[in-house]
């Protein structure tokens, strides 16, 4: 397991330096950095200067590793447009966007594993059906529109819950249900679709043979083995979370890393997208090197791999 | 060897609800079982043996309909027992080895970890005990360096010591009745009569009553003392092994007997008998012999009621017309691929 845990963690840092590479050239071939930054009235001298100025005239190479050393120490340069270091600036709005995801995507799984677990014990039962009629929902409605619906419906008409800002945590509860809610429906159906394999196999009518209760065959024989694609979603779904909550944040003026991005991009602010995509990727890569040891946790025969 | 039946079983019926009408899978059969007694159940696919046995451990899903005038386990109703009586019974006093030992373990957990269960979720002694006796059945079960295996994964282990620890499994608790379910139909044939000789011999030193569910009548022979043999949901013929492998008195007993080389029977070079035709739909209204359709001896008699005859012997009976069974007529089927 520890062999297992280290080989994966070498294949995560591999994995980290390859996209802070592509991230750091991906903006490089969006135009020339130096033009963009002295506007349209530019002189040439002037975007000479600026070229000069940030070191966009050294070779890609240098300028990499520069960033690169400079960003393992933390630093990430200066926004162009706050006029801000780029790591304050993310720390701060990293808070809520890291708080937002994990509020959301607990709001997922705790409705929708258990959800799919129900629909699979009785499949075609009216809690399967309305299982089904909520994640066909979910899946349907664009987050912007179901946003404004609750916000209509909770903060105008009801008065029961303020519509932006991240004051409290009352501001917090739509903006989760409705990160959560964009996650819930395939996390559902991939939990009904394999505790419905696995009540099928062999080794549950095993268990069942032994003697086992219903609840110790359903929780401790089946999910563990239905559980395990699930896992490899969710880390997807959280970085996605975490890094794509750009519409979610807009709309309840949550001022998240998301929306950052968003303005960053809008506003060519480079050191700032830069940074912004090196820690969404290391989200994902994190997710995904969490969601790898656990699965290898849960199912022995991935420990090989 | 006692005279009271540990399990008893009385015009056993299984009806299975499908999208065409009700499947009529397993229609009035009986039988009994003493404490030590082995009972081969024969029959070829879909002959309703696993069924009967899944009915016997409880373990049909809830639309499978299970009637019977009596199902019995050492004073237990089968057919009234709830859940709990049933979950209390089950793995403790009768337990089942399956068919698929590839698939019959759970893959997340060691082989110690639910050979132990089967113990302590009984409550049958702490956890130290249940790993004193996992380990020492899993060497009762040949198998080696018992202490190591604990921790190993099933996928870590062949399909012979799979279904060696599904073995073991079963006995942890010490049954009364072990149910084996086509045991060695999945495993290589020089690890058949291994298993088999080991489940015969454990059965002997723990005193169980045993029912061996086969298509194999060579097992049955080696091991059963008494024989059913089933035939697309009926009890075509049940007696004492020796009678009926020298008087097999059914037209399909007989059948079945002709597929098989048996040394001192079956004449050297001579070919060995088939049963033409399939076995009938069982869906809708089933009457009469549900083997006539295949029967050398068919007449339209066989669509009313079968009356059960009896054979010589105890307890050796068969459901047939005629009341030897056609045994004096020729049984060489009338289709154009007959055997000459």
């Amino acid at each position: 397991m520890l062999q297992f845990i280290l080989k994966r963690l070498g294949l995560a840092l591999l994995v980290a330096l390859t996209v802070s590479f592509i991230s750091f050239i991906l903006l490089f071939l969006s135009g020339d950095p130096a033009s963009a930054l002295a506007g349209e009235s530019a002189t040439d001298q002037d975007v000479a200067a600026i070229r000069e100025l940030y070191g966009f005239d050294r070779p890609m190479l240098v300028q990499y590793a520069s960033w690169l050393f400079d960003a393992l120490r933390g630093d990430f340069g200066e926004s162009y447009y706050f006029r801000l270091p780029v790591a304050s600036l993310l720390a701060e709005r990293l808070q809520v966007t890291m708080l937002l995801g994990l509020c959301g995507i607990s709001f997922a799984l705790l409705t929708a594993v258990p959800l799919g677990v129900v629909a699979a014990i009785r499949p075609n039962s009216m809690i399967d059906r309305f299982a089904l009629f909520l994640s066909v929902a979910g899946q349907a409605l664009p987050s912007f529109w179901f946003g404004l619906i609750l916000i209509v419906a909770f903060s105008i008409k009801l008065q029961w819950l303020p519509a932006s800002g991240t004051a409290t945590w009352k501001h917090f509860i739509m903006p989760t249900i409705v990160l959560g809610y964009y996650a819930m429906p395939a996390i559902m159906r991939l939990t009904r679709g394999g505790m419905l394999e696995v009540l099928s196999s062999d080794y549950i009518r095993t268990a069942r043979a032994k003697g086992a209760s219903e609840g110790r065959v359903m929780f401790k024989h089946a999910l563990r083995n239905a559980i395990i694609p699930v896992v490899s979603l969710a880390a997807v779904q959280m970085g996605f979370m975490l890094g794509g909550s750009i519409v979610v944040e807009s709309i309840f003026a949550l001022h998240g890393a998301g929306y950052l991005a968003w303005e960053s991009i809008a506003r060519n602010d480079l050191p700032t997208v830069q940074a912004l995509i090196l820690v969404f990727s290391m989200f994902y890569i994190v997710f995904t090197f969490l969601a790898d040891v656990l699965n290898a946790w849960l199912d022995p025969r991935m420990r090989a791999g | 060897m006692t005279d009271t039946p540990i399990l008893t079983v009385e015009n056993l019926t299984i009806d299975i609800p499908t999208d065409t009408g009700t499947l009529h899978a397993v229609r009035g059969i009986g039988f009994d079982l003493r404490p030590g007694e082995t009972l081969g159940i024969v029959g070829e696919s879909g002959s309703g043996k696993s069924l009967t046995s899944l009915a016997l451990m409880g373990l049909l899903g809830r639309s499978i309909k299970t009637r019977a005038a009596k199902m019995e386990f050492d004073g237990v109703d089968l057919l009234r027992a709830g859940a709990r009586q049933m979950r209390k019974l089950r793995g403790a006093r009768m337990s089942m080895i399956f068919q698929e030992p590839m698939t019959s373990l759970n893959p997340a957990y060691t082989i110690g970890d639910q050979l132990m269960e089967a113990m302590t979720l009984h409550g049958n002694g702490s956890m130290s005990d249940a790993r004193k006796r996992a380990i020492d059945l899993l060497q009762k079960v040949g198998i080696t360096s018992a202490e190591s295996r604990m921790s190993q994964y099933p996928h870590q282990l062949s399909g012979g010591l799979r279904q060696r620890v599904m073995i073991a499994m079963a006995l942890m608790c010490g049954p009364d009745l072990i149910i084996a379910d086509e045991p060695t139909t999945a495993l290589d044939v020089t690890i058949q009569a291994q298993i088999l000789r080991l489940l015969v011999d454990l059965q002997k030193e723990f005193g169980m009553a045993m029912i061996l569910i086969t298509h194999d009548l060579g097992v049955v022979a080696r091991v059963a003392d008494k024989v059913a043999v089933m035939y697309a949901g009926e009890l075509v013929e049940t007696g004492a092994t020796q009678e009926i492998f020298d008087t097999p008195s059914h037209p399909y007993t007989r059948g079945l007997l002709r597929c098989i080389p048996l040394p001192g029977k079956t004449a050297r070079g001579a070919e060995l008998g088939t049963i033409p035709g399939i076995v009938p739909s069982l869906v809708g209204d089933v009457s009469g012999c549900a083997f006539r359709t295949r029967c050398a001896h068919a007449r339209p008699d066989c669509r009313a009621a079968i009356p059960v005859q009896s054979a010589p012997g105890q307890g050796h009976s068969f459901r047939c017309i005629s009341p030897t069974g056609f045994a004096e007529a020729d049984d060489t089927p009338r289709t154009a691929e007959a055997t000459p």
